[in-house]
């Protein structure tokens, strides 16, 4: 065994980790493909003289195939519209969206369970009672009420997701707060003095962050596909605008006539998920080998 | 043992309540009702139908009601499918949910835990990699692309099964809806059990127990499988919650009449009672199904007490 896969090479936690990733080829193939799809997203739309909501009415048929004789790369959809403008511009959406409520729901998530596994005692009883409580209350039924409630603007469908989706990251840091709260290090910092806000933003949350961005990598996952689900059922992104999840959820019922509107975006979602996946279980072996 | 199941079960009627209580301002407090319509009804027609379902008194006097209807195992009247009981409507689709989500649960059980031991053994072989690389596919995959794939290519391309229907849950018509239900629970199990027996496998206690000649098959039925099963356990909890409360997606495509459906269309058309039906018997099914993994945990591991 060499020092690289044992971790020993030197230069922190964080560098070797990086080096344990580095090793790891289907994460950085991962990685790779989603850099990709990352810039795909980003500049696809431009790269056709298409708009997203540009209906080509030149084509004589609305959902044509895929072919050399036009420019619509992966043909147009059933009302006539371009698909590879669609599918990177959806693909655009399901990222922002995924990204943002992951940020929201570990921001809330980090916060609450910090606070609760480091102050402990009743504090933590009632606040993880609390987490409890909301468990058993069905996701989608918040969600849904949520989406109702504030119309259905991209804005508020990723935040409704966020706000929900921090239960279980709540729980995690909490465990990992509260064997860190009687370490060495910890009652060094009370006997100095520090506030316990202090404590917690400076000691309690950089110590658990190898976890959180393991946890953050597989929810993003979670969330794309979640959002494809809520877009399946009607109450995700609305038109011009459009998601991966949409798009394949159009696709499903056009797929006996037209199969390439479900096979392209549903190529694009399963990339992305199972990228995101490789990477996380990556990232685990690689921030914590000990669970290898 | 017993006490501690008693005191727990005890335990989940104020959570009960907590639940119910917050779902139900939740749902009321979302703008529209249940008689919103695309042409406004008469106001005089709408009191009278507000009338008629108690929505004209003060929202507490109303909760109060719902309440002591709980108590009588009441849950009240479906806003949206008239002459219908909350509970009539949930009894009528629970035979079909529950046939489709305990076979379901079966399956992806059976093969997500044989295929992730089966990994395990063989760590970093051909088999290993081909069941992760499956497993990660089947999680990467929503339901609602595999359940049209499926009905079309078995169903409609290769005509070997019904592409969708129930007739009193004959065989040939549950075995596509079961499939696409249990393969995102299969993938799920398989890598937890691959995982938790790879590190089961290196507890210092089987290398003793090899090193004193103890054959393979009975070092993993006697050592390695309670432990293994440990994480696996504690996922089953909300699966099981989840698979049993029916999938809108797989009874929508495969057209099946079970209770799935109930929660969005309950949710989008207002249907209060219904929708707080849902959320009871999700819950109440949750609460003692975590109730139940607490209790398995303790015969897996016996280091684990509860008192």
């Amino acid at each position: 065994m060499t020092e690289a896969t044992l971790g020993l090479g030197g230069g922190g936690h964080w560098a070797a980790s990086w080096r344990r990733l580095r090793g790891n080829r289907a994460a950085m193939a991962a990685i790779g493909v989603l850099a990709v799809l990352l810039v795909a997203a980003i500049v696809g739309p431009w790269l056709s003289p298409y708009a997203v909501d540009h209906v080509d009415w030149s084509l004589g048929a609305l959902a044509t195939a895929p072919s050399p004789a036009h420019a619509h790369w992966f043909g147009t959809d059933a009302n006539g519209r371009d698909m590879f403008v669609r599918v990177w511009s959806g693909t655009r959406v399901s990222l922002l969206v995924a990204v943002l409520a992951t940020v929201v729901s570990l921001a809330i998530g980090v916060a609450w369970g910090a606070t609760a596994g480091y102050l402990g005692g009743r504090v933590d009883h009632w606040m993880m009672r609390f987490v409890d409580v909301l468990y058993a209350l069905p996701y989608m039924f918040f969600v849904i009420i949520l989406t109702v409630v504030f119309g259905r603007s991209l804005f508020l469908i990723f935040l409704a997701i966020g706000a929900v989706g921090w239960l279980t990251m709540a729980r995690i840091v909490r465990g990992q707060a509260l064997a860190l709260r009687h370490r060495e290090f910890i009652e060094a910092a009370i006997a100095l003095g520090l506030p316990s806000r202090r404590i917690i933003a400076r000691h309690i949350v950089p110590n658990v962050l190898g976890t959180v961005i393991v946890y953050a990598t597989l929810t993003v996952p979670q969330v794309i596909l979640f959002e494809s689900f809520l877009s399946f059922l009607g109450l995700g992104v609305q038109e011009p605008l459009t998601s991966l999840g949409r798009l394949v959820a159009e696709g499903a019922q056009e797929m006996e006539s037209a199969p390439w509107l479900l096979l392209v975006p549903s190529a694009v979602l399963a990339a992305v998920l199972l990228c995101l996946n490789f990477l996380g279980d990556g990232l685990r072996d690689a921030l914590d080998p000990r669970q290898r | 043992m017993l006490s501690y199941a008693l005191r727990r079960l005890l335990g989940v009627i104020p959570t009960l309540l907590i639940i119910v209580t917050a779902a139900f301002f939740i749902m009321r407090l979302a703008p529209g009702g249940p008689f919103d319509q695309e042409q406004t009804l008469p106001p005089q027609i709408a009191a009278n139908l507000e009338a008629a379902y108690g929505l004209d008194q003060p929202m507490l006097v109303q909760y109060g009601h719902y309440l002591a209807g709980l108590l009588h195992g009441d849950l009240g009247p479906s806003f949206k499918y008239k002459d219908f009981r909350v509970s009539e409507l949930i009894a009528r689709g629970l035979p079909v949910t529950l046939t489709i989500g305990g076979l379901a649960l079966l399956l992806s059980v059976a093969l997500g835990v044989a295929l992730g031991m089966a990994a395990a053994l063989r760590h970093n072989a051909a088999l290993d990699h081909l069941v992760m690389g499956v497993a990660l596919s089947g999680i990467a995959v929503p339901n609602f692309v595999v359940a049209p794939v499926l009905a079309l290519v078995f169903g409609v391309r290769l005509g070997w099964l019904p592409a969708a229907g129930w007739q009193a849950g004959r065989v040939a018509y549950l075995v596509l809806p079961v499939v696409t239900l249990a393969l995102p629970f299969i993938a799920y199990l398989a890598r937890l059990t691959r995982g938790s027996m790879l590190e089961v496998l290196q507890a210092p206690y089987l290398r003793a127990a090899r090193a004193k000649g103890l054959g393979r098959g009975a070092l993993l039925r006697r050592h390695a499988l309670k432990p293994t099963l440990l994480p696996v356990v504690s996922f089953l909890g909300p699966a099981a919650a989840a698979l049993l409360t029916g999938s809108l997606v797989v009874e929508q495509v495969f057209g099946l009449p079970g209770i799935g459906r109930y929660f969005v269309q309950g949710a989008v058309n207002r249907d209060y009672t219904l929708v707080m039906g849902m959320v009871i018997f999700y819950a109440a099914l949750i609460l003692l199904l975590n109730l139940a993994v607490d209790l398995v945990y303790g015969w897996l591991d016996p280091r684990i007490r509860h008192d």
